[in-house]
């Protein structure tokens, strides 16, 4: 014990301080000084032993960043981010281990067990020291040989830059150029790790790929970086995230995640999002900068985004979908919950380019307490894209009246063959309906949860069974105390 | 006595609707509250279920011998009270199957017994759907969406069946019920009635009580009640309409 503090506090005086030397090595810990220059990019490439191009690759993008400002768009209000306050290497970082799940908040442990969350699963996110690590390891090993099988490549993003550069090489930044915008420049500057994904040719992913059956995938850090390639043919699913609340000490998350899919490929792509969002006050919280974007590059391909967000005190996100090759579909379905003083802005780009290409966007925001929800949309249909369809429905429903809720769905079609539909609607919890179920026995609490789930319904739906159950609990948990 | 209620006073807004209001109600009893609309009968209703926005500013309820005046909703009705709505509510997206099951283990949590299984679920609705003669599988369908009115009512005394209750208060249910949904509805009321529970039945028409018969007959005028008496005071109302209650009770 008295050697971790020690170990700690050297940490602390590394970090807090103009360290020279760089870095500070021993078993437990490995990070730069705080702030953000090219030394840093060359520590942190040097660090991953990673290729000259890739060094150059962050390079550029820094340099891009450099000269770009942050976007001040999105309905969202937060005090000034000071890029050279973080640390944007710290690897491996362990989390402190506790020795029993006693020493953990009792309230992050009531949430797991209202999420249904096995014991062993409970110590894990927790960070309390597990012995029985022997079944999931022989899970994690059954996983591994299934993939091998049929030839699908699913690694960490630095174990990919080693084993399988060329693939890397060819699709890294091919959909999220670093020009794309601020915070898509700083991910490939600074980004720590992430997923690689690739289905060969005709391969159907037998099971649902998440990050939670990778080796080593604790502690991505706060830059993750996600490809996925579907080739001709392919399938696969793709669960992000989890549903428990995770610890984070990192308040700036910007993530990039970009999926190719080739001719008649599919890949479906599904978050649930708990992170942090701060206390009742709105005090700390994640600030969460994604930018997710799927390029649809061959025929027939398809792409669902389906996400449920509600965790981190800011939210701007926006899963993109590019239809360049004919007949490709893209599919964005959204639940957004915001509570207590949470900020989203969030919502999605249909980009059509290919003829008869077809998109659906369904978005469900919730709004209660004192916090903000937005829908905010661009439909877009190229010259060329005949035949274009799109249908979108954003609804909103409000808990209390002092949360905000809006839409900006934004319409872009030069060719006059394209349909364009558009619905929102926005409506409240009546109180007719919180009355009715209380008259059958279910409490105020358990109604709102019931109701709101209802609403949601259509995009929870769209889930993978295991995680849908998980989602509607936590939807529930979520809006706990939003009423009355 | 199942429930008493003394002196009761309830506004809304603070505008007073129910002024000095008495009933007694025993096991085994039907009471029916007859009188012309806006006479405060739906505030009774309200009321007794504790709903928000009707303020009890004199006066008790009182339920199986406790005063239930601050009760929740969800406490007087996992204690026994159902209230059959006169306009069920719209639920989007939440089956009937999932409410129905949250419901009846919400107040079997409140009794402190096991959840019940899905299967035994199951059977248990299958058999309460035929007391109303609902055909319609249930699970697909959202609570009240796209029912029709008579469906909404049968909907209604299908939950009840579903919850027991031991006091069940039917708000305008013949309202908008052609004959057979009515006899249907009755049907279903009529086999649920025991000696254990007892119904307080509000109506403005004298129709539904040719199907179930009640013990006694109330009159309801200005927010309380002004003349009481047994099954024939209804087919007297039948006979001669609510003018002479305004003529002898005052015209509000």
């Amino acid at each position: 014990m008295e050697d971790k503090l020690s170990q700690n506090k050297v940490l602390e005086e590394v970090t807090g301080s103009d360290y020279k030397y760089g870095f500070v090595s021993d078993i437990e810990n490995d990070a730069a000084p705080k702030g953000l220059n090219e030394d840093i990019i060359r520590l942190i490439s040097k660090k991953k032993e990673e290729p000259e191009w890739l060094l150059e690759f962050r390079l550029k993008a820094f340099r891009h960043w450099l000269k770009l400002e942050e976007p001040d768009w999105a309905l969202i209000d937060y005090p000034p981010i000071d890029y050279q306050d973080i640390i944007y290497y710290s690897a491996p970082k362990k989390k402190e281990t506790l020795a029993s799940l006693d020493e953990v908040d009792p309230e992050l442990l009531d949430t797991f067990n209202k999420l249904g969350i096995p014991l062993e699963e409970q110590k894990v996110l927790a960070g309390v020291a597990v012995d029985a690590v022997i079944d999931s390891v022989s899970v994690k090993t059954t996983f591994k040989d299934t993939l091998s099988k049929h030839g699908i490549i699913f690694s960490s993003f630095s174990e990919a830059v080693k084993d399988y550069p060329e693939l890397v090489k060819k699709y890294l930044a091919s959909v999220v150029p670093y020009t794309d915008n601020y915070f898509a420049a700083l991910n490939s500057a600074v980004f720590s790790d992430g997923s690689f994904v690739y289905i060969p040719k005709g391969v159907r992913c037998p099971i649902e790929l998440s990050t939670y059956f990778r080796i080593n995938a604790a502690n991505t850090g706060q830059f993750e970086r996600t490809l996925i390639v579907a080739d001709d043919d392919a399938y696969v699913s793709y669960l992000e995230g989890c549903t428990a609340p995770m610890r984070d000490e990192n308040q700036l998350h910007a993530a990039i995640v970009e999926i190719v899919v080739m001719d008649n490929a599919e890949v479906k792509y599904s978050t649930v999002q708990n992170w942090y969002p701060g206390d009742k006050e709105g005090k700390g919280g994640i600030y969460n900068f994604v930018t997710k974007r799927a390029a649809c590059r061959g025929v027939n391909s398809k792409v669902s985004w389906t996400q449920v967000e509600t965790g981190s005190a800011i939210t701007w996100k926006y899963p993109s979908c590019v239809l360049m090759g004919d007949n490709s579909v893209g599919e964005f379905y959204s639940v957004a919950v915001t509570n207590n003083y949470q900020q989203a802005d969030t919502g999605t780009k249909m980009v059509h380019l290919g003829k008869n290409t077809k998109s659906t966007i369904i978005s469900k925001g919730i709004s209660a307490g004192k916090s903000n929800n937005s829908y905010r949309g661009l439909v877009r249909v190229s010259k060329k894209a005949e035949g274009a369809r799109n249908f979108s429905q954003c609804d909103s429903l409000l808990l209390g009246d002092q949360c905000g809720a809006h839409t900006f769905p934004y319409i872009q079609a030069a060719n006059d063959s394209a349909i364009v539909e558009h619905e929102a609607t926005t409506s409240k919890i009546s109180e007719e309906q919180l009355f009715y179920c209380q008259q059958r026995g279910i409490e105020t609490e358990k109604a709102i949860g019931l109701i709101v789930n209802g609403y949601a319904k259509e995009v929870l739906n769209k889930l993978p069974m295991e995680f849908a159950v998980e989602a509607r609990k936590l939807l529930e948990i979520t809006l706990e105390g939003s009423v009355g | 006595m199942l429930l008493n209620i003394k002196d009761l006073h309830v506004a809304i807004n603070g505008k007073e609707i129910l002024k000095g209001f008495n009933l007694q109600v025993n096991k085994g009893e039907i009471h029916a509250i007859m009188g012309p609309n806006g006479t405060g009968k739906s505030t009774l209703a309200a009321a007794i279920t504790g709903r928000e926005g009707y303020e009890i500013t004199k006066g008790e309820i009182i339920y199986k011998g406790q005063v239930i005046n601050d009760w929740t909703p969800d406490k007087r009705a996992n204690e026994g009270v159902f209230l059959s709505f006169q306009y069920p509510v719209e639920i989007p997206g939440v089956s009937m199957t999932n409410f129905m099951r949250t419901a009846l283990n919400a107040k079997r949590e409140y009794l402190g017994q096991p959840q019940l299984k899905a299967g035994a679920f199951l059977k248990l609705m299958e058999e309460k759907k035929k007391l109303v003669e609902i055909t319609a599988k249930l699970t697909n369908r959202s609570v009240n969406e796209g029912f029709s009115g008579g469906e909404k009512k049968k909907n209604e005394i299908f939950q009840m069946a579903m919850l027991e209750p031991t006091l069940a208060i039917l708000d305008e249910t013949d309202s908008g019920l052609d004959i057979d949904a009515l006899k249907v509805v009755a049907k279903g009321v009529n086999e649920l009635k025991s000696d254990e529970n007892a119904f307080v039945v509000i109506t403005h028409y004298q129709r539904l009580l040719d199907y179930i018969v009640p013990d006694f007959v109330h009159v309801m005028y200005g927010g309380r009640i002004v003349k009481s008496g047994g099954k024939g005071l209804a087919l007297e109302l039948e006979d001669q309409g609510y003018e002479w209650v305004k003529e002898q009770f005052g015209e509000e």
